[in-house]
């Protein structure tokens, strides 16, 4: 479920990192402002608690794998939605560093999939309105089961829409949902059952911790209901303008340059040397078609003449073929790269050679 | 069991690495932070069929690897261990995308294979810059210098908390879940049933010490603040440190050096 950064693109991480800060930034006001200086340790502890957890594992029957707890439903259950959402954060980010489990630049995008949909929405609009104001057994074995599969199902298909916008990977939307959302299904109703048995657990052990979650209000007058709308609402207008103005930039150049000139790009003597160092000055004077995917509109209207129509009427091969001519006439490239991989190393292994010799 | 065994010596050595005495481990953790983010997202930014354009980017984990006196051996190893989670969405590529871009002699290489080939570069990139950056800097530098770069305090307060407690709890979580499998022979006894029951203890252990370290905390007069050995500068060195970086990790995103010496060594020979 963890993302990474190859995957990504950097407008999506980049988005998504403003709207996980954002959160953060918003939680931590929060949870500051409840004055209750017992979580703090609370907060740090659960989330080590959490780390331990993960790593012990059980059969699942019938099936001879073994699965685990995640963990970010229950600490909403344990901690409310603010705290716990920055307790999420914390685990997260120890993953990313220590056990590379997600990119840092995917941190974002890994924060808002499995945090932010357990904390603001599978608990407050899917457990608490189950449990209501007397939790029973029954009810929190429901409460917890539902909620952890719809929790995990947004999570997945964030990943999805996430991995998707970026065009890294070559897997269509549609492909790509039904692979993760059936496996996220049976991921979430196994993670379900543990909440539910631990909540129980913890249910007659000691209910005061349970009860003291469910009557613990936000302070002021904002219902977490808002907080989510606030927050989609940032989501969609950072990603939508982030992302129009990494797409257009280039496209728009290049689009115009067809225009103008009527043919794909400006042509230059391509004789001995200088070849490379026209495209050294090409490439320094404006971004290389960035990594965004380029969607050229076909408007019948823009069309002016026949001959561009005959370019912009086929987008898809005249793409490949610019792909192609990037990665480098092949040869060259395979050439140069592997002598800058080698250059790479060799550097690396005479400057640790010489500082050991000192 | 070997497992978590594993996992916590593991934590624990990429942790031990941080105390190392280089003079890039005692550069502001600021200048490190802030160089990883600027070459991860000039790696991620390429075009998704690039590939050898990626190359010359080893240049900055070979070289910190270097001046940092990291063992290559174990970077390598954590390197290997993740790289299967992006390739398991990357390996669909070829699958998707078969239009040959590449023609050499009678082999043909489709685009998926280039973009499945490009994710694997790009992990073993961003993965490494990671792992470099705790290794040379460690998690407290880290927490730190994010706080200083605008984090909210009660959230590093909960990062340094969290990694305080990591090796205390999953020690003790190793011991329970040893001591479970001491006593279940074969699959008998790692059911749901009894994994919820040593989850749930455990869980209500924490909850007790969380409730001690409140009361430690209390009686040490806590203020909401951590205080980690002396203050470092954002001096000269970090600013050398980061312009220089940043520079070549920009002149290498806008120009493509591999073809430019493919080109030039291929006109040499011909």
């Amino acid at each position: 479920m963890h993302m990474s950064d190859a995957l990504l693109s950097p407008t999506v991480g980049v988005a998504m990192w403003a709207v996980a800060a954002g959160t953060i930034a918003y939680c931590s006001s929060k949870v500051r402002k409840e004055l209750d200086d017992r979580k703090i340790p609370l907060m740090g502890v659960l989330g080590a608690f959490i780390f331990a957890a993960q790593m012990i594992n059980f059969t699942i029957p019938a099936t001879g794998s073994s699965g685990h707890l995640g963990g970010g439903l229950i600490l909403a259950i344990l901690l409310g939605p603010y705290a716990a959402f920055l307790t999420i954060s914390s685990v997260l980010v120890v993953q990313a560093l220590f056990f590379a489990d997600g990119g840092l630049l995917a941190l974002g995008c890994n924060i808002f999939n499995l945090g932010f949909f357990p904390a603001f929405i599978a608990y407050p609009f899917i457990y608490k309105k189950i449990i209501g104001h007397k939790p029973t057994p029954a009810k929190l074995s429901v409460a917890s089961v539902v909620a952890a599969v719809i929790g995990m199902q947004m999570g997945a298909l964030g990943v999805v829409l996430e991995t998707v916008s970026s065009g890294i990977s070559s897997l269509p939307f549609s492909s790509f949902v039904i692979l993760m959302q059936p496996i996220h299904l049976a991921i979430g109703i196994v993670e379900g059952l543990v909440t539910a048995a631990v909540v129980s657990f913890v249910y007659n052990a000691r209910p005061e911790i349970l009860q003291s979650a469910l009557e613990a209000r936000p302070i002021g007058n904002h219902p977490v209901k808002n907080v989510v709308l606030a927050f989609l609402a940032v989501a969609l207008i950072t990603g939508g303008i982030v992302s129009l103005f990494a797409s257009e930039n280039p496209d728009g150049l290049e689009w115009s340059i067809t225009r103008v000139t009527g043919m794909k790009e400006l042509k230059g003597a391509q004789e001995g040397l200088h070849g490379p160092l026209s495209s050294l000055q090409e490439r320094i004077s404006f971004l290389p078609d960035y990594t965004f995917r380029k969607q050229v509109e076909v408007k019948p209207e823009a069309v002016g003449n026949q001959s561009s129509h005959a370019i912009m009427g086929e987008t898809k091969p005249e793409d490949k073929k610019t792909e192609v001519n990037k990665l480098g006439t092949s040869v060259a490239g395979i050439v140069g790269g592997l002598l800058s991989l080698g250059v790479s190393f060799l550097s690396g292994f005479l400057l640790k050679k010489r500082i050991h010799s000192d | 069991m070997r497992y978590i065994d594993g996992a916590v010596r593991d934590f624990k050595n990429l942790d031990l690495l941080a105390t190392g005495e280089t003079a890039i481990h005692r550069l502001d953790a600021r200048a490190k932070v802030i160089v990883t983010l600027v070459f991860i997202i000039s790696v991620v930014s390429f075009n998704k069929y690039e590939l050898t354009a990626l190359f010359p980017f080893f240049i900055y984990p070979a070289v910190m690897m270097a001046l940092g006196n990291l063992p290559a051996g174990y970077m390598a190893g954590k390197i290997v261990f993740v790289l299967p989670f992006a390739l398991a969405v990357a390996i669909f590529n070829p699958l998707f995308d078969q239009q040959v871009m590449i023609q050499l002699g009678p082999f043909g290489i489709s685009g998926g294979w280039i973009s499945c080939a490009s994710v694997v570069v790009r992990s073993i990139l961003t993965v490494g810059a990671a792992i470099i950056l705790v290794g040379l800097t460690g998690f407290p530098g880290i927490c730190k210098a994010l706080e200083q770069l605008g984090m909210p305090q009660v959230f590093a307060v909960q990062l340094l908390f969290l990694y305080r407690y990591i090796f205390v709890l999953t020690e003790e979580g190793g011991r329970a879940s040893r001591a479970r499998e001491l006593r279940s022979f074969g699959e008998k006894g790692l059911s749901l049933a009894s994994y919820t029951s040593l989850i749930s203890h455990l869980l209500l252990r924490t909850w007790q010490r969380a409730e001690r370290i409140h009361m430690a905390m209390l009686a040490r007069g806590f203020t909401g603040e951590f205080h980690t050995g002396q203050p470092k500068q954002f001096g000269g060195r970090e600013l050398f440190f980061v312009i220089v970086w940043s520079a070549i990790f920009i002149a290498l995103r806008l120009q493509n050096i591999p073809q430019l010496i493919g080109t030039i060594v291929m006109r040499m020979l011909s």
